[in-house]
């Protein structure tokens, strides 16, 4: 069976109508596995749905690290440069005052406001960049038509192969899933 | 857990564990040492614990617990709205603050309060990054509490202004005035330490809470409830790649929210020891703050979670090795918060200098030793109890020490605040502090605030993590038992997979 056969593309073709096809699995281990399988079988366009974040999930699937590290990072730096340049701007340019002929840029004392910046800003940085780059919110997807999905975030986890893979083909993903990957309840979701 | 496959020893931890089905088997193992070993009670499994915390939010029905709780905590609540009401129209001079003693009863119960909301951050982020996971039972229940403590914290300096509706004026913002605030006052910077706690707090106890909205979602049948827990977790998925992002940005929050609790209660510290005012000006403060916010916060934690664990029967996730971790914990801050006493004690003799002298022989023995000796009764002798193993492991009694800590921690406060105040440098200033009925009743108003939202939070909100939970049942703390039969919330569910594929 040469899945490049079956490469319809026409508007009306399953693959422009599909969204995937999904697989249940009972526990996480299986999920890993099946996922590990279908990367090595040459599937790339898959996503894993699971009640709990699972270790090596996504290296499974082939992605690398996040950038959210980064974000994080830059957000703590850009707060804590502007806070203290916001302070030594006040208390030496705009509006210096002499208190006991102490110096007015007293450093030490702009410490803790830089210190809560750089920890507001990243904290704000990490949790709009999380929200982002997942695409949420988004409060319909594709998958929500899969049946028996709801179980996703209770204790089933789930494998969708989309059909934007060139592996996909709709009988041959259909029969991998059930058959080499063994998982229960293989079903087509609609775009 | 190693552990758990250990035959059971006696001991009676699961006497009432959360599924009927569990009494036969409900012993828990213990740790070598003889300690209570279990995070978790027998048979859970990822759509038991899906159930049980969400049936709490999705079922109509509310013990007769939470209603009674919730009658009182709301007419206490109103007290607050009347006394501040009254405050408005009158002023501050209905509260028993005079010169020398300016702050009063309001600066008391901002510190008592904001020491509260510690444990919240400093259970979920500093226990996540140590990896005690028997933190997951209580860290979101925590996470709020810190919410409503920093929230009932914030009201006190604002109602101490007198002219709250300038309160505005302490964030930098450019204005027709030309001023900026004083960025080397420690008011300023407390300003800025407490909105930023509570934002991050905010942010961290909400991006706990996604995951499990969308459990909720998904087990509840009722089209309207689904629209609202919908909205609330943003369209949750669980997809591997959105999983991967959530779970570094969760540990990054918590990464950055570990260095931040101990910078709130050290910043609120400095509005006193960066005074010169003797019994305040100490650099001991900073530590001993902190000591006593974790202090004080643990021990209201364990006065709200005893009575919930036993009304909702969450026993199963709420173990005993909880309360004893959270009791040793206790222990241990307790008597850092001891050794600072002894300290202040020691430096006022040892710096000679005789306004320290006079202070700390006066806090002991002047007009208000009551409240010095009361404090030491009730924050140094009475937690001794917890050298106890049956102490720590046995709620009601744990209960009644937490109790002695959090009015031990109000009378800290007390000390700190009233009694150095009320005697400064110069005899002719000298005041004694006498607080009127609005005090007491603006203080319980806010117990009362405090209370009402918690339990509206029980009520609507899962108080424990489902995520977090289920993840103690995918590394096996829990064993497995023959059969629970499906709560009935799932029978829907059950029906399912397999269902009609197009």
């Amino acid at each position: 069976m040469n899945p490049a056969l079956d490469n319809d593309l026409g508007p009306d073709s399953p693959r422009q109508l599909l969204h995937g096809h999904v697989a249940a699995f009972d526990t996480p281990e299986e999920l890993v596995a099946a996922t590990q399988k279908a990367y090595a079988a040459g599937y790339r366009r898959m996503d894993a749905y699971t009640p709990i974040p699972v270790d090596g999930l996504a290296q499974a699937m082939g992605r690398g690290k996040t950038v959210m590290p980064l974000i994080v990072l830059l957000g703590g730096i850009v707060g804590g440069t502007s806070g203290y340049f916001m302070q030594w701007y006040s208390m030496t340019v705009d509006y210096p005052y002499n208190v006991g002929g102490r110096p007015f840029h007293s450093w030490p004392m702009f410490i803790p406001v830089t210190f809560e910046l750089t920890v507001l800003l990243a904290a704000i940085s990490g949790v709009v960049g999380m929200l982002y780059l997942n695409g949420l919110p988004r409060l319909h997807h594709p998958i929500f038509q899969a049946p028996g999905i709801e179980r996703a975030t209770v204790d089933q986890f789930f494998l969708c192969i989309e059909t934007t893979d060139p592996m996909w083909h709709r009988d041959g993903t259909r029969t991998f899933l059930e058959k080499e990957l063994k998982g229960h309840d293989v079903a087509e979701v609609e775009r | 857990m190693p552990g758990l496959t250990q035959p059971p020893p006696t001991d009676a931890v699961q006497k009432n564990g959360a599924n009927g089905s569990h009494g036969a088997n409900g012993h828990g193992p213990r740790s070598p040492l003889g300690y209570p070993d279990r995070m978790m009670g027998p048979g859970e499994t990822h759509a038991s614990v899906a159930a049980k915390i969400g049936d709490i939010v999705l079922d109509g029905k509310h013990p007769k617990g939470w209603w009674v709780g919730f009658a009182a905590a709301f007419s206490l609540m109103m007290v607050f709205l009347f006394s501040i009401t009254y405050l408005f129209y009158k002023g501050v001079g209905i509260w028993g603050i005079n010169i020398p003693v300016a702050w009063g009863f309001a600066i008391v119960n901002f510190v008592w309060w904001i020491g509260i909301g510690h444990a919240g951050t400093f259970i979920s982020a500093i226990l996540l990054l140590v990896f005690q996971k028997w933190r997951n039972s209580i860290n979101r229940f925590t996470e709020a509490m810190t919410l409503f403590a920093v929230s009932c914290a914030g009201t006190f300096p604002l109602l101490h202004l007198g002219r709250q509706w300038v309160f505005y004026w302490i964030v930098p913002y450019p204005n027709t005035m030309g001023l900026w605030p004083n960025f080397r006052s420690p008011l300023v910077w407390d300003f800025f330490a407490v909105s930023t706690y509570f934002t991050v707090s905010l942010l961290f106890w909400y991006v706990g809470l996604i995951p499990d909205l969308a459990t909720l979602r998904d087990c509840t049948t009722v089209r309207w409830k689904q629209i609202l827990f919908g909205i609330g977790a943003l369209g949750w998925r669980g997809s591997a790649v959105h999983w991967q992002r959530y779970k570094i940005t969760y540990l990054l929050l918590a990464g950055l929210a570990a260095p931040l609790v101990l910078s709130v209660h050290s910043v609120v510290s400095f509005d006193f020891s960066v005074a010169i005012l003797p019994g305040w000006h100490s650099t001991i403060f900073p530590p001993f703050f902190v000591a006593g916010a974790i202090y004080s916060g643990f021990a209201m934690v364990l006065n709200i979670i005893i009575p919930v664990r036993k009304i909702y029967g969450l026993q199963s996730y709420i173990t005993e090795r909880t309360l004893n971790n959270m009791a040793n914990i206790m222990l241990v801050v307790g008597l850092i918060v001891a050794y600072g006493y002894a300290t202040e004690a020691f430096f006022a003799w040892f710096s000679g200098d005789q306004y320290e002298r006079f202070q700390a022989f006066n806090r002991a023995f002047g007009p208000y030793g009551w409240s010095y000796w009361l404090l030491i009764l009730t924050n140094v002798l009475v937690p001794q109890a917890l050298w106890s193993r049956t102490v720590r492991t046995t709620p009601w009694m744990l209960f009644i020490v937490a109790l002695f800590i959090n009015v031990g921690m109000w009378l800290e406060r007390f000390v700190i605040v009233i009694v150095s105040l009320h005697r400064d440098f110069t005899p002719s200033a000298w005041r004694m502090y006498y607080p009127t009925f609005w005090d007491y009743a603006t203080f319980a108003g806010t117990i009362g605030l405090f209370f009402t939202l918690l339990l509206l939070f029980i009520r609507f909100l899962p108080m424990i993590s489902i995520t977090e939970v289920r993840e103690l049942v995918a590394e096996g703390g829990s064993q497995p038992i023959a059969g629970p039969a499906m709560p009935p919330m799932f029978a829907r569910l059950a029906d399912r997979p397999g269902g009609n594929v197009p």
